[in-house]
């Protein structure tokens, strides 16, 4: 264990970038080892963390499948899909708050950004998938047995500038510098492009649990041309759930005349039976709902593939037309596309894939995790960042912005500057004037979409252009650049032609948090890192300390035990009180020095016992060869001592 | 457009490029990087045809701006200049966002030529700013002049569309209508293809132009260009509102 952590901290280098995949149903974290990227596993030793956060009795945030049971245990200190709120404002998650059991805070105003109640305390979206983020960070870490500050980080294709940038805000208030964010479509083609190295034309198809996207991709000795991506941000395996929810709640009001819609715990707990079938379904031809409900009673429901189909096809069919929109703006027939690659849980589904067959006329790629996928990409993007190693060294991403980016002008009606499927960076310059004599402020709205009118797009902000010298009306002339960065997020700057002097630009985002309300959340996430720090502390103390107590039970039970002096057992009963005593206060050093002294006291033990045949049976878990660092546990008790 | 172009003569030629040493290691200065050290430099604000060391002319060997296009992304793009100081970020974002602006003009027919003549100082009829913001005011369509040759065609398919709005209002389905329509649709998607093809026609006679000098000549063909241009608009602005009119009803 010991030998393979000081392999990781040699040949890491000092610039340590990690790809996360933060999505609607699991996040994960990844990293380049050599010329593969690899997933880094969570400490339970899973690849994928469950995006569900809940609030423990002591209101510390618990992400993953701890959260998970909270959900069904305590469902109003839990949440799950958070990232269907992140950028959005209270107006437009009304369809949201209809299947989703996200509870606003009382006391919100209009036109605040969103914050949603997890037992008595309140959060934004972003805190929230900061939790997340920061659980990644951790297992990052422990992973490399050093400090991990860096990350690519990925998101729909199809996400706007409000929500990029409340992902950006969830990197910063985790501690992450975000380099770069990334499309999901596109990260999986670098994975996909670094796994066959061929060239062509690639169409991704991503449906994960609460988003769609499709992206076509031209690739091209390394380089990753996106030519046009389409999609749909509120489309997802969420909707696939809710549907079956829906059934099974009417059919228990019909039939049992229960009407649980407003029984959290009811809910959650269907909506755990449903996933569970819904995910067999794809490979069994029928199932059997059997949930237990409050009262004691038995849901029971046969579901046949047949009828699961036929239920699900509506929100199947929603991917066609963004699919035959995006092969359009690529100016392309399905013939010229060379490869389609699936990306996400829900293409598991077989009526799935039988959809993207029937519209991209070939069979679909499956060589990859739909699972992992993503996570690989951003890795592989983190790699180039990080000028890495030599399989990505001639890898370049050229990725376009999904939507218009339109000026509000008189009537109502969007001035479209820079058009969908432009490459990034893309700029656009225009140029303003004033109405009145003497008029020092000129007001600019941004907007995202394609739609005529206003009122149709996506208000990204407002810009107030202050300090513009006064002079007569009609006079100055303020050029005002928009420039979208690689990220996909907007960038304002402008100055007044005559005068030379740069305006003063005031950002209102419609929807998102201010630079001083991000950096006021950093702040109190560090105010709770010493203490939570501690407190994992205890908690590991705690877990070695059952650990070496109930090897000392089996030892005693061993025939080594008979071999020792009536001294050495005392000495052992006597340190084994001690521990016992120390385990139940809260100093964790104290803990660890007991656990030491019962080690020292038991090695005579230990080594008696591996020259009986017995000892390999008292190999834990932990000694298994994982082939990745453990982080800070403590060898295996009984064992002989390894390290120096 | 994004820049104010150098061009403001006609047929003036480009500058040459400017020599200066590059500020990280004293070498010969390109347009956008060292061609020593590699080093992104400072944006100069030139026009598209001059960021790609292209003459002014309207026939362009695209699949030559592609592979310079892939080049000089490889060069200035800012993930690949990402561990550098902050002015180099600064300087990469602006190259880039130059370079996918110039490539995403130069690379469409069309497009180049709208950006060329826009560089000559001439404003095609749709764009004209005054004409859409007096419109937008006044809430009317833009009043844009019907080409001459199209009169007749206009005229019926506005019959047929308003006959459409009137059966939509009492409930009515003519079949037979719905394919006049489709046919005139046709014909004018025939036409915006064909004008296309006039246009690349008159793109050999400018660029022969350009050295000569001929202005008169110059003009008269810059003029073609400019009205064929227009009449492709105008047909796409009606195909536009054809295809809407049916979708409502």
């Amino acid at each position: 264990m010991q030998e393979s952590r000081a392999y990781f901290l040699n040949t890491m280098a000092t610039d340590r970038i990690v790809g996360i995949d933060l999505g609607t149903t699991n996040s994960l974290v990844a990293f380049m080892q050599g010329d593969t990227p690899v997933v880094i596993p969570g400490d339970d030793g899973l690849n994928l963390l469950p995006s569900v956060v809940a609030l423990d009795s002591n209101n510390h945030p618990v992400v993953g499948n701890a959260a998970r049971s909270a959900l069904i245990e305590t469902p109003e200190r839990a949440v799950y899909s958070i990232k269907r709120l992140m950028g959005r404002g209270t107006e437009d998650i009304q369809e949201e708050l209809k299947l989703f059991p996200f509870r606003l805070a009382d006391d919100m105003l209009a036109g605040e950004v969103l914050r949603i109640r997890l037992g008595d305390k309140t959060f934004t979206p972003p805190e929230i998938s900061a939790f997340i983020l920061r659980q990644l960070k951790r297992s990052a870490e422990r992973f490399f047995g050093g400090p991990v500050t860096k990350a690519v980080i990925t998101v729909p294709a199809y996400f706007n500038d409000a929500q990029r940038q409340a992902t950006k805000d969830a990197g910063r208030i985790a501690g992450l510098e975000v380099l770069r964010l990334v499309n999901e479509p596109t990260a999986a083609s670098l994975a996909y492009g670094l796994d066959q190295k061929q060239n062509g034309i690639v169409a991704v198809y991503d449906l994960g649990g609460g988003t769609f996207d499709i992206s076509i991709l031209k690739l091209h000795d390394g380089i990753f041309e996106v030519i046009a991506t389409n999609g749909d941000t509120h489309l997802g395996g969420d909707d696939i759930d809710n549907l079956l929810i829906t059934i099974a709640l009417d059919d228990i009001r019909g039939d049992m005349n229960l009407d649980l819609r407003r029984n959290a715990e009811a809910v959650q707990a269907i909506r755990k039976a449903v996933i569970e079938a819904k995910i067999l379904l794809s490979s069994e031809s029928s199932i059997k709902l059997d949930i237990e409900l409050p009262g004691g009673q038995r849901y029971r429901r046969e579901i046949t593939r047949e009828q699961y189909e036929t239920l699900i096809q509506p929100v199947i069919d929603r991917t066609v037309g963004p699919c035959k929109q995006a092969m359009k703006d690529a100016g392309l027939k399905p013939e010229q596309i060379d490869e389609v690659v699936l990306v996400g849980g829900s293409t598991r589904i077989p009526k799935v894939r039988a959809l993207v067959k029937e519209l991209f006329h070939r069979e679909p790629h499956t060589g990859l995790n739909p699972d992992e996928v993503v996570a690989l990409g951003a890795a592989v993007q983190a790699n180039i960042l990080a000028g890495g190693s030599e399989a990505t060294e001639n890898m370049l991403l050229l990725d376009v912005t999904p939507l218009s980016l339109g000026i509000e002008v008189a009537g109502g009606v969007t001035d479209k500057i820079i058009l969908r499927n432009s490459t990034i960076p893309a700029s656009a310059t225009q140029h303003y004037t004033t109405q009145i004599d003497g008029q020092t402020n000129v007001a600019i709205h941004v907007l995202q979409g394609e739609r005529e009118l206003a009122t149709d797009c996506r208000s990204l902000a407002r810009f107030d252009l202050k300090g513009i010298p006064p002079m007569a009306a009609g006079i100055p002339r303020v050029e005002v650049k928009f420039l979208i960065d690689a990220n996909g997020i907007l960038h304002v700057s402008a100055r007044e032609q005559r005068s030379g002097k740069e305006a003063e630009i005031q950002v209102q985002p419609s929807y998102g948090l201010t630079d001083e309300q991000v950096e006021g959340m950093i702040l109190d996430s560090f105010d709770n890192a010493e203490e939570d720090f501690r407190k994992r502390q205890l908690i590991e103390a705690r877990s070695e300390t059952e650990t070496i107590l109930a090897a000392l039970e089996k030892g005693k039970k061993s025939p080594a035990w008979g071999a020792l002096t009536t001294d050495e057992k005392k000495q052992i009963a006597r340190l084994e009180k001690s521990l016992a005593a120390v385990n139940a206060e809260q100093d964790y050093q104290a803990i660890r020095k007991a656990i030491d002294a019962l080690n020292q006291g038991t090695m005579r033990l230990a080594e008696l016992m591996m020259d009986t045949a017995v000892s390999t049976a008292l190999k834990g878990k932990n000694m298994d060869d994982t082939d990745l660092g453990e982080g800070p546990t403590a060898p295996h008790p009984m064992a002989k001592a390894e390290f120096e | 457009m994004t820049t104010k172009p150098i061009l403001t003569e006609i047929g003036a030629k480009p500058l040459p490029q400017e020599t200066h040493s590059c500020w990280s290691c004293g070498d010969m200065r390109a347009a956008h990087f060292c061609h020593s050290c590699g080093k992104v430099q400072p944006p100069v604000p030139v026009d598209y045809f001059s960021f790609f060391g292209l003459p002014p002319r309207l026939n362009v060997d695209v699949a030559a701006l592609e592979k310079d296009f892939y080049v000089l992304s490889r060069k200035l793009h800012p993930d690949l200049n990402a561990g550098t100081g902050s002015n180099e970020q600064e300087w990469s974002l602006e190259q880039s966002s130059m370079l996918n602006d110039a490539y995403r003009t130069l690379k469409d027919p069309i497009k180049r030529t709208q950006y060329l003549l826009h560089l000559e100082g001439v404003e095609l009829e749709e764009q004209s700013k005054n004409a859409t913001e007096q419109a937008r005011a006044t809430g009317e369509l833009k009043k844009q002049i019907v080409p001459p040759d199209l009169l007749e065609e206009v005229f019926e398919l506005n019959m047929h569309l308003e006959e459409l709005r009137m059966n939509k209002k009492i409930g009515d389905d003519d079949p037979a209508l719905f394919e006049e329509i489709g046919k005139a649709k046709l014909s004018l998607e025939a036409k915006h293809e064909a004008l296309l093809h006039e246009l690349r026609t008159y793109w050999a006679s400018w660029d022969g132009l350009i050295d000569s000098g001929a202005t008169e000549e110059r003009v008269a063909v810059r003029n073609k260009m400019v009205d064929i241009l227009n009449r492709r608009n105008y047909i796409r602005n009606l195909l536009r509102d054809v295809n809407e009119a049916v979708e409502r009803s």
